[in-house]
Order: C-alpha cells, then sequence, then structure tokens
C-alpha cells in the first residue's frame, strides 16, 4: 500500500490539542498548541485555538475544528445580543452556559471539548470546561485536547492557590510544552491569553523558545546545520 | 366622561381624534378603585405592602393573596383585578425560569420588569384582547442590590425608590417621600408601610381589609419572603398605636 494513503488526507480537521486554562490572584490565562490536523497531516502549524467570545470572555477549543468554530460562533452571537439587551458585558457564567447549552443539546452531534476563561465584575477570573457530553465543571484551574492526558499529574502537583499572574502564565506554557513534547497532535507554537480587571493580553511563543524535554533536538533551520554541528546530540544521519 | 358616546372608547386599537386610547385609561381606572399597594426601597432591600379588601367576612384569612413570589429572588404585588395579575404572575414566572435555563443565572430584576411590561403592553395592540385592569410592582434582589419596578396596565414600566397604587396611592405617595429611605432598614421600613397602610384606610367608609406584606432583602438572605409572623404582628401594633395618637391629637 502507498503510504500517501494510510496517512488519512481526507479526514476532517480536527485539533488533536492541548489547551489549558489556569486561574490565578486577579484572573486567568488561556494557553494553547497550535496543531490542526487532518489525519496524519498537519494541516495548519500556527492555528489560534484560543477565540474570543466578548471583550471579557475567550474560549479554548479542542476537537472537530469545524464543530467548536461554530459553537463559539453561535455563542458570540448569543452573548452580543445579550450584552445589549442588559446594557452591560455579560458574565463568564453567562457565556459559559450558553457553551454548555449547544454542547450537550447537540452532543450527538459534536465533537467539541471546550475551556471557557474570563473575568467579570461580579466574580472575577474564571475557568469553566465543558467536556464531550456537555457538563459544565467550574474549576481553579482545566486541561483538556488529546495532549491533557500527559498533563493531569503534572498540574495537581504544580497548580498553587493564590499565584501571581507571571507565575500562572509560566505555568501554562511549561505545561503546554510538556504535552506538545509528548503529544504528536499538538505542536507548532503557544499561544496564551491573559484576562484580567486592566483587560487582555496575547503572547505567543514561537517554537524555538520552547524548553526542550527528554531527549528532544534543537530546532533548526536547516539540515545542513544538523550535520556541521555534529556533536552526541546530533546523530549521524547517514550513518549505519 | 366625555369619551362616553362617541365611539372612541370601544376598542384597545382605535385612537381618539386627540390622539387618546380610552380602553387603557379604562384600565388605568380598575387600579385606581383596588386597595392600596404600596412597595419601598430600603438601603437593604425592598418592601412591599397590601391592603387587601375582604368582600365576605366568611373568607379564609391569608386567601387571595396579593403578593406573589416569582423567582427566589424577586416577587410582584398586584393592584386591581386579582385575576388578571395572576395570569400576569404566571408570565412572570416562566420568563423567570426561562431565563434562568438559558443563562444559568437569576434573572436580573430590571429584565423581569422590562418582560413583564411588554407582555402586558402585548395586551393593548390587539382588537381581540383587553389590556389588563391591573398595575404591579416588581421587587427584586440581585447583583445590582435591590430594585423596585411599577409596570403600568398601558405597558409602561418605570425604577422606583417608593411606588403606591390604587385608592389611595396619592396620599401613600405623600407619606413615603416623608421616609429617609436611604436610612431606613427594611425592618424599620416594614413598620413604616404598616403605618401608611393603616393610616389611609377609612374605617368607616372603607371595607375591612387584611395588610399582607412581603420582603427581600439582607435579613430575608435575599429570598423574597411573607414578612415574619410575628413582625407583621409588631408592624400592625405600631399601626394601629400611631393611629391612636394621632385621634388623641
Amino acid at each position: 500500500m502507498d503510504p500517501l494513503h494510510d496517512m488519512n488526507l481526507d479526514a476532517p480537521h480536527s485539533m488533536g490539542t492541548t489547551i489549558i486554562g489556569v486561574s490565578y490572584d486577579g484572573g486567568v490565562v488561556l494557553g494553547a498548541d497550535s496543531r490542526t490536523s487532518t489525519g496524519m497531516y498537519v494541516a495548519n502549524r500556527a492555528s489560534d485555538k484560543i477565540t474570543q467570545l466578548t471583550e471579557n470572555v475567550y474560549v479554548c477549543r479542542s476537537g472537530s475544528a469545524a464543530d467548536t468554530q461554530v459553537v463559539s460562533d453561535y455563542v458570540r452571537y448569543f452573548l452580543h445580543q445579550h450584552t445589549i439587551q442588559l446594557g452591560q458585558p455579560s458574565t463568564v457564567k453567562v457565556a459559559a452556559n450558553l457553551i454548555r447549552m449547544l454542547s450537550y443539546q447537540n452532543k450527538n452531534m459534536l465533537q467539541a471539548g471546550l475551556i471557557v476563561g474570563g473575568w467579570d465584575k461580579y466574580d472575577g477570573g474564571q475557568i469553566y470546561s465543558v467536556p464531550l457530553g456537555g457538563t459544565i465543571l467550574k474549576q481553579p484551574f482545566a486541561i483538556g485536547g488529546s495532549g491533557s492526558s500527559y498533563l493531569y499529574g503534572f498540574m495537581d502537583q504544580a497548580w498553587k492557590e493564590g499565584m501571581s499572574k507571571d507565575e500562572a502564565e509560566k505555568l501554562v506554557v511549561k505545561a503546554a510544552s510538556l504535552a506538545m513534547a509528548r503529544d504528536g497532535a499538538s505542536g507548532g507554537v503557544i499561544r496564551t491569553v491573559i484576562i484580567n480587571a486592566d483587560g487582555v493580553t496575547r503572547n505567543f511563543y514561537p517554537g524555538d523558545t520552547h524548553p526542550l524535554w527528554h531527549d528532544e533536538l534543537e530546532a533548526q533551520n536547516s539540515l545542513l546545520d544538523v550535520l556541521s554541528s555534529g556533536g552526541a546530540a546530533c546523530p549521524e544521519p547517514m550513518s549505519t | 366622561m366625555s369619551s362616553i358616546g362617541t365611539g372612541y372608547d370601544l376598542s384597545v386599537t382605535t385612537y381618539s381624534p386627540d390622539g387618546r386610547l380610552f380602553q387603557i385609561e379604562y384600565a388605568a381606572k380598575a387600579v385606581d378603585n383596588s386597595g392600596t399597594v404600596i412597595g419601598i426601597k430600603c438601603k437593604d432591600g425592598i418592601v412591599m405592602g397590601v391592603e387587601k379588601l375582604i368582600a365576605s367576612k366568611m373568607l379564609l384569612a391569608g386567601s387571595n393573596r396579593r403578593i406573589h413570589s416569582v423567582h427566589r429572588h424577586s416577587g410582584m404585588a398586584v393592584a386591581g383585578l386579582a385575576a388578571d395579575g395572576r395570569q400576569i404572575v404566571t408570565r412572570a414566572k416562566s420568563e423567570a425560569t426561562n431565563y434562568e435555563r438559558i443563562y444559568g443565572e437569576p434573572i436580573p430584576v430590571k429584565e423581569l420588569a422590562d418582560r413583564v411590561a411588554s407582555y402586558v403592553h402585548l395586551c393593548t395592540l390587539y382588537w381581540w384582547l383587553r389590556p389588563f385592569g391591573c398595575g404591579v410592582l416588581v421587587g427584586g434582589y440581585d447583583r445590582d442590590g435591590p430594585q423596585l419596578y411599577m409596570v403600568e396596565p398601558s405597558g409602561i414600566s418605570y425604577r422606583y425608590f417608593g411606588a403606591a397604587l390604587g385608592k389611595g396611592r396619592q396620599a401613600a405617595k405623600t407619606e413615603i417621600e416623608k421616609l429617609k429611605l436611604s436610612e431606613l432598614t427594611c425592618r424599620q421600613g416594614v413598620i413604616e408601610v404598616a403605618k401608611i397602610i393603616y393610616g389611609i384606610h377609612d374605617e368607616a367608609k372603607d371595607k375591612a381589609f387584611e395588610l399582607e406584606m412581603s420582603w427581600v432583602c439582607e435579613e430575608s438572605d435575599r429570598q423574597h419572603q411573607k414578612v415574619p409572623d410575628d413582625l407583621l404582628e409588631q408592624a400592625k401594633e405600631a399601626a394601629k398605636a400611631a393611629l391612636e395618637e394621632m385621634d388623641a391629637d
């Protein structure tokens, strides 16, 4: 069989993903990798899986790219209406509940695992995770996507109550890079979104800035660099 | 009554030549003839009180309630046709549960009042409907604090510090204006409202009445509840004492 045909290139775009939401003193940090795959093929290596719903609420998407886009589009529309009707920004709780409603009512058709995070003046920073069946869970931190299975132990150990903003973001980046090292369906760059009383900050961490885990190799621009540098960490590609 | 005999007062969907809708004005009359209904916003919550006129001595005390709970944090007091009021309360309850089902948090009082007002207003727009013969007070406590609204048969709704409906509304409003609402607690407010209602009631002329009262405040844990029996008794006593004092003067 032609190896090309085993790679399932006509599979639907899905986000084998690592997504993370962490609350800290005064706000939340959301994080995600950037790999979108069709079967084995990386369809987009720099996708943005952290989507804006309102001024103060964002959502991390995992599962089918199409399904999660459509869910967040609907919720963004509902929240916009709701904001106009109430004459004030909608709360994180309302956003999470709308996501839950759509996920639950269409559970037979959807493949969507979402983490909602944001800040409002009533309850401060909040993280809600809405996994596959449409459960809603308010959590101090949440992880999701295929990469999250590598993170449970780490997050339970590393997350601390009352972290600062920088500590929380460092944790998110570290966790994402760990999962991306192990999980083949996660990779690329790391994107973070920080939401608090002062507003929203977006950060970008290119692949060559991530810490190297296990026996990972340094990122290289060209095969020539690999060959010329030699060294134990660089196996001779033409040997054996 | 310039409207009578002109034919312009027969339908809600027909304006008079000078731009009035007589059916809505008649509906307002039905409210004006009702027992007095009072609502005040104190510093820690809302107090509502009703002078419930008793049609027959054989009625069971506490029946035909005019104050209803809509949701955990809000209630409604009805002036005018009690049966019309129940229809509005039913609608308000379904609006409140609907909102919470969709958005996962209790309906804000403003939103509740707006939706009730829309419903009341809807009944002034079709020839096959009759406007509601009642006005309602909507009192509630949400994350933005306690709020009091009044919805009239025309479908108009405003937010108030103090509001009164029914026969004694003018006298009640002048009494409410004398209160220092920003310093009053609900516990004190209950007594003031009782005093006003007893003060307005003319024992010689009016039918017998029952005082019905509810509150939503810190003391009731932000829940809409009827005022506890002992406090209600205390309020009635205070009101009667105040009346006697007035008579003595």
